[in-house]
């Protein structure tokens, strides 16, 4: 252990600054995956990033900020609120592929047959 | 540089890689099981941030429910046996700008207002307690709430999700 402490003894002490440019970078991957993504499910997980980093600001505010528990039960009704939102995603995805036999987002362009 | 900042930075760069393995990669499985990792180092990274209640609910739920979820989706969308798994990407270009200027403004802010930061709230016991108090006192219309649209989206997914008979 105190090796890797000497070796990696030129990053910086461990900061409320870090936990939120690591959930800048996980905000701005899933924004990317997205814009980015062609299939419907893909652009879910993109989802689950862009949840995940702000429940990540969340839990960084309640343990350095001052919002103390709050921020944690916020959290956790993130939390339910992706698990309902994934399971009525998915719901609506199956339904598509079964009419239009592709989730590709780009392709799904019709409202009406 | 002490043993916390040693495993802040390991769970940091498992998070971030696997993140973009999910992002970046163009297999569905691949993204899928990366997604596995980021969950379970954003999980480590609230063990870290003192949210032990938090980091197990997060393991149980995104990892046991949603993942699982989104593993059958694949599964049930795309033909595994007969067409490859691949996935295209849209108009990158315009997204990687989009992405560094979200990126760049948001570690501006935050570098500029929290690069002091305030010490961090001392806590001796475990969250578990004092998480179901306060959703018991203070937030119990917001988890009843949580309760019925819980309920609506399990009937509602359930509904969609019939396969419809042939008229």
């Amino acid at each position: 252990m105190h090796i890797i402490s000497e070796v990696f003894a030129w990053l910086p002490d461990v900061q409320l600054a870090h936990f939120l440019i690591l959930s800048a970078i996980l905000f701005t991957l899933g924004l990317y995956g997205i814009v980015t993504r062609r299939n419907a499910i893909l652009v879910l997980m993109g989802l689950e990033l862009v949840l995940n980093a702000a429940n990540l600001n969340l839990i960084a505010f309640a343990r350095y900020g001052g919002l103390n528990l709050d921020g944690q039960v916020f959290a956790i009704f993130v939390i339910i609120l992706a698990a309902a939102e994934a399971a009525i995603a998915l719901a609506i995805i199956l339904n598509i592929f079964n009419r239009f036999q592709t989730i590709n987002v780009d392709e799904v362009s019709s409202l009406k047959e | 540089m002490d043993t916390f900042d040693i495993v802040f930075y390991a769970f940091a760069a498992i998070t971030v890689l696997s993140a973009f393995v999910v992002v970046f990669s163009r297999n569905i499985m691949y993204a899928a099981f990366s997604l596995l990792f980021t969950f379970c180092g954003v999980a480590g990274l609230y063990v870290l941030l003192q949210a032990d209640f938090l980091a197990v609910t997060q393991i149980l739920i995104y990892v046991g429910g949603i993942l699982v979820l989104l593993l059958f989706g694949v599964m049930l969308t795309n033909k595994v046996v007969s067409v490859d798994i691949k996935t295209g990407t849209l108009h990158t270009i315009p997204a990687m700008i989009l992405a560094a200027i979200v990126l760049g403004s948001l570690a501006a802010v935050f570098y500029a207002t929290w690069s002091t930061t305030p010490d961090p709230v001392a806590s001796t016991t475990t969250t578990t307690k004092a998480i179901g108090e306060l959703l018991m006192t203070s937030f119990v219309l917001p988890f009843e709430v949580a309760s019925v649209i819980l309920l609506a989206a399990l009937v509602g997914a359930a509904l969609m999700a019939r396969r419809t008979r042939k008229p």
